[in-house]
């Protein structure tokens, strides 16, 4: 019984530990990647990222300063990817494409203390919706 | 003024923490009842400081007092009042001070409670108490100092998190969580106590008893709420990610689990006594490892974690609890011999030593799941993630295995179980659970596990019920009572034992929930145009229309939905997105229409400037009621189960008075 429980166990992590690699490790291993899940983190290449609200397909390039590598996925940006920031993608590598299932964009969680232009932050705001604004 | 107060009543409590502990184990000693009082005296002024502590910094939130960095940083002029106040464990220098009040509170209680019934192990106990109060007094009085200051005051404070102000149930979630952490403090002081003493009889155990149950209820609560807050605030549509954050509280939860089922086979067949201190003392120790993994930063990486003293003095604070700990138990095995032995693999016994090694395999599959990158990083330098697969495919079986001997361990027989009354007791369970499986199957449920889960969830539930009926039944007929009667007073009568199985029945309603809500899960994410729809499930779902407006400490976007039921309206949803000021990213505000059968979960996870399109996430997730009301299934059965008997306590407390030593007083 112990035995079965250390079986499942040392077993399933290693089936299941997902690796962090960057977009250079992921050129150097090639099509030796194709089968497993990985972590791909870098920077979002500016003027690469696309995305289509009809079909929900996001594509983009992360890059770690050599390699490139060209992400795919399908589903709602996160409210903090944007070109120029850091970003984790979780998926396959399959034909020199990144299949992501998942992407988490880096989040810096430094104190900003309150500033004068606070104010205009909330006026920023104000233009994230353009018609006036309705209260229900 | 309020920052030179609280520091001066920390320092204070801490030295007097010091003092008390100190005191109590001399008194005890020496014999001394005087000095006794005095440490008892510590734990009254070391609660009065720390409430006075918390006061203060309630006075420096509400009263925006932003001289206080931790209020500059927790609080603003245009937080609600509710906010403000529960900003209190919104970050790691309240909640320690939280956690600082709570042990205050419970140490008061545990002397309060227990002086008279347990004289000899309370000096102990209390010394014990102290100690781990001292600990944390430490922190907050140094390197987690709530009321350190800062010069210039800033004229306005960054505010709460907005993840944690964009529900109520931050009110409950982290106080229960906490309780429930530091509840397992007393269990293990009297642990400790009877091992200084060596009076390892049945005394401490029955003490013991309660407190764990109650410290157990209040962690189900904090855990359950935790996973009802993220289903409802996060916005992805699960409730339990297997974060390392979630799994910390869920560890002390397993062993202390184990802990309450092997305790029942020390008090029938004293056995077990060297494995209950064990598992006592380890539960305590995951106690405060979760609140390291959580509060020390060793999360986001290993390298972050020497930032502050804090980790390094937690990492030191769980290895002299481990080392002195089992030492002692080392040290007293002798007095913990087993008494018994199993006669037969087919007994209550077997089935509950089953449960305490699923248990405790459980627990170690979630600790090493939780710590392995951390290792990987610090060992080989390579940095991995352990997700949802490796959970699931660990713990599904193991959770299985735990619902069946669930189902059989509290009906078959100590010792030894005979052929006839397994017949007996299972063959009415057995013939409803086959059909109820087919039916099952009937309504596509496919796969071994999802099957198993139902099948034996099924099983338990019918179980219970049984021993619920067939007693009650009994009943009526010795006594002539009505059904309803018979039934409370058989309840009433057996409290520990009924309570025991209502909370499985809970459990059973848990795992049913979990299986549905996750197997047949709908999901969807769609742009829509105003007017159009898009079908999920038996759902139609039509925008309507884009709206904004400013809120004081926020600006809100948010999306109308019209949700319609085979042409019929059921529903009109309104999920949004909050922009706080202070934060780059906005939140999320889901909208969840709940039934019994299905809820169905709209996050609007994008939109167009000019309010013409939406982009919506829906989900529809089968019989997610289930695991709440479960939850709460669970929480009621443990509250029948602790619920004092008076007459019988009252009896035991005057035996146990006369039987006491008495003190000579000089």
């Amino acid at each position: 019984m112990v035995a079965t429980l250390g079986y499942l166990i040392v077993g399933g992590i290693r089936e299941a530990a997902v690796y962090y690699i960057t977009p250079t490790e992921l050129k150097e291993k090639g099509p030796a990647t194709t089968d497993r899940a990985f972590r791909l983190g870098g920077m979002v290449v500016n003027g690469t990222r696309r995305w289509d609200p009809q079909t929900l397909k996001l594509t983009f390039r992360l890059s770690d300063g050599k390699e490139q590598v060209a992400v795919e996925y399908v589903g709602s940006p996160p409210d903090l990817f944007k070109e120029g920031s850091g970003a984790i993608v979780e998926g396959k590598y399959v034909n020199s494409l990144f299949h992501a299932d998942t992407i988490m964009a880096k989040h810096s969680e430094e104190y900003r203390p309150p500033e004068k232009g606070q104010a205009s932050a909330k006026d920023h705001y104000r233009t994230l919706v353009k018609p006036p604004a309705t209260q229900p | 003024m309020i920052a030179t107060l609280g520091r001066f009543s920390l320092w204070l409590a801490l030295a007097i923490t010091v003092y008390g502990a100190f005191v109590s184990i001399l008194g005890a000693r020496r014999r001394q009842p005087a000095m006794i009082e005095s440490g008892q005296g510590a734990v009254v002024s070391v609660f009065g400081l720390s409430t006075f502590a918390i006061l203060l910094m309630e006075a420096g939130l509400v009263g925006h007092d932003f001289s206080l960095q931790y209020v500059a940083r927790n609080a603003s002029l245009d937080t609600p009042l509710f906010y403000t106040i529960i900003a209190l464990w919104g970050a790691l220098e309240g909640s320690i001070l939280l956690w600082v009040w709570l042990l205050a509170l419970m140490t008061l209680l545990t002397v309060m409670l227990e002086r008279k019934r347990q004289r000899e192990l309370i000096p102990y106990a209390t010394a014990v108490l102290l100690c781990i109060s001292a600990f944390f007094l430490l922190l907050v009085a140094f390197p987690a100092n709530p009321f350190t200051t800062m010069f210039p005051a800033p004229p306005d404070g960054r505010g709460p998190n907005p993840l944690l102000q964009n529900h109520p149930l931050m009110a409950v979630h982290p106080p229960g969580l906490y309780a429930g952490y530091v509840g397992w403090s007393i269990p293990y002081a009297f642990g400790i106590a009877a091992l200084i003493t060596g009076r390892l009889g049945e005394g401490w155990i029955r003490t013991v008893r309660r407190w764990s149950i109650v410290s157990w209820v209040f962690l189900t609560v904090g855990i359950i709420v935790g996973g009802r807050w993220s289903y409802e605030v996060l916005g992805w549509g699960g409730y339990w990610a297997w974060d390392p954050v979630e799994n910390a509280s869920l560890l002390p939860w397993l062993t202390g689990t184990a802990f309450l089922h092997s305790i029942m086979i020390q008090e029938r067949r004293k056995m077990l006594k060297f494995w209950n201190v064990a598992l006592i003392i380890i539960t305590f120790a995951l106690t405060i490892f979760g609140t390291f993994l959580t509060r020390s930063g060793i999360l986001s990486s290993v390298h972050a974690f020497s930032d502050s003293a804090v980790g390094p003095l937690f990492l030191v604070f769980i290895g002299l609890i481990l080392l002195t700990s089992f030492s002692l138990l080392v040290y007293r095995s002798d007095k913990l011999q087993a008494e018994g032995d199993i006669d037969s693999l087919v007994s209550r016994e077997s089935a509950f030593l089953m449960n305490n090694l699923l248990l405790l395999g459980f627990a170690f599959a979630v600790l090493l799941g939780t710590l392995f990158p951390l290792l990987s990083e610090a060992v080989r330098g390579v940095k991995v993630s352990v997700g949802e697969p490796f959970f699931n495919a660990v713990n599904v079986p193991i959770g299985l295995g735990l619902i069946f001997l669930m189902a059989i361990g509290p009906l078959i027989a100590w010792r030894h179980a005979s052929l006839e009354s397994l017949r007996r007791t299972f063959t009415m369970p057995l013939c409803l659970t086959i059909p109820g499986a087919g039916i099952c199957w009937f309504l596509g449920v496919r796969g071994v596990y999802p099957l198993l889960a139902f099948a034996l969830s099924l099983f338990a539930a019918i179980t219970v019920i049984q021993e619920f009926v067939s007693g009650a039944m009994t009943r009526r007929r010795k006594t002539g009572e009505g059904y309803v009667t018979a039934l409370s007073k058989l309840t009433s009568r057996g409290r520990r034992r009924y309570g025991g199985l209502i909370v499985h029945l809970g459990v059973a309603l848990v795992v049913v929930g979990i299986t549905a809500s996750s197997v047949f899960k709908l999901e969807q994410e769609v742009t829509l145009k105003k007017g159009e729809s898009f079908q999920l499930g038996r759902y139609q779902v039509r925008f309507d229309e884009l709206s904004a407006w400013q809120e004081p400490h926020r600006f809100v976007v948010q999306g109308s939905f019209t949700v319609f039921n085979s042409n019929h309206k059921v529903a009109e949803m309104r999920p949004a997105k909050r922009f706080y000021p202070s934060e780059q990213q906005p939140i999320g505000t889901v909208d969840v229409r709940s039934t019994a059968r299905e809820d169905l979960y709209l996050v609007l996870s994008s939109f167009a400037q000019d309010g013409t399109t939406a982009t919506v996430k829906a989900l529809v997730r089968p019989l997610m009621m289930w695991i709440w009301f479960g939850g709460w299934v669970m929480v009621l059965g443990s509250l029948i189960a602790i619920w004092p008997d008076r007459r019988r306590a009252l009896a035991a407390d005057q035996v146990e008075e006369r039987m006491a030593w008495q003190p000579g007083r000089s």
